[in-house]
């Protein structure tokens, strides 16, 4: 499966850019951030939270959707 | 309850005073509003390290922000006796002393509204997947973080 992760925030500066293509062959919301961690080791120290379909979801969850977003803290208002 | 549907709250660049002048104006029409309140969320040049806050640059997951808004206003709705609401929020650079949310809540009667404002102001903060980088006046920035 090709997912598309968006980045947000202080995360792109990590990831260096705000959405990439990931080729991806396993199910959950943490294996993917593992293949993640790999990728971007500065990934791992950052307080971030997941979202499928818009919505925020557990890290045990199954990818459902071919969209993930990893948000940091929001900062609105 | 009448539905309502997801609109687009982000504005490019601060809100200006006209613009919420304008606001206030088109409700002269809607005679049976006898109380609005409205919050302005303005940029605030913090000192940090020293170091004075300029600016702050706001991105946001458009998609998920404009659908969290549109549950915050649905609840709102449900929770409190309201004839509307309207919401605005700054993408982009917003100096400080500059608008970055603009909340404009109206009833029948003031209760109602001074407690729905602070519910919505609540709800958007904590959310509404919206970010701020705080430039600093030379230049470099950090990662604002709601409390």
């Amino acid at each position: 499966m090709h997912l598309t992760i968006k980045y947000f925030g202080m995360l792109t500066e990590i990831t260096q850019c705000d959405e990439e293509t990931f080729a991806f062959t396993q199910n959950t919301v943490l294996e993917l951030l593992n293949s993640l961690f790999i990728k971007y080791p500065l990934l791992k120290d950052k307080d971030f939270q997941v979202a499928l379909n818009n919505e925020l979801v557990p890290i045990e969850s199954e990818i459902s959707s071919t969209e993930i977003a990893l948000l940091p803290p929001f900062a609105g208002g | 309850m009448k539905e309502h549907n997801v609109k687009n709250i982000f504005k490019e660049g601060p809100i200006a005073s006209e613009f919420i002048g304008n606001a206030i104006a088109k409700h002269q029409s809607k005679i049976t509003i006898g109380a609005h309140t409205i919050f302005l969320g303005q940029v605030r040049a913090d000192t940090i390290d020293k170091k004075n806050v300029s600016a702050i640059e706001y991105t946001a997951y458009e998609t998920m922000a404009n659908k969290k808004f549109h549950e915050v206003r649905e609840a709102a709705f449900a929770k409190f006796n309201l004839t509307c609401m309207h919401v605005y929020h700054s993408l982009g650079i917003v100096k400080a002393g500059e608008i970055c949310l603009f909340v404009f809540v109206s009833a029948t009667r003031r209760k109602e509204v001074f407690a729905a404002i602070e519910y919505v102001v609540n709800e958007i903060k904590a959310k509404v997947p919206i970010f701020g980088k705080e430039v600093f006046e030379d230049e470099t920035h950090q990662w604002k973080k709601n409390v």
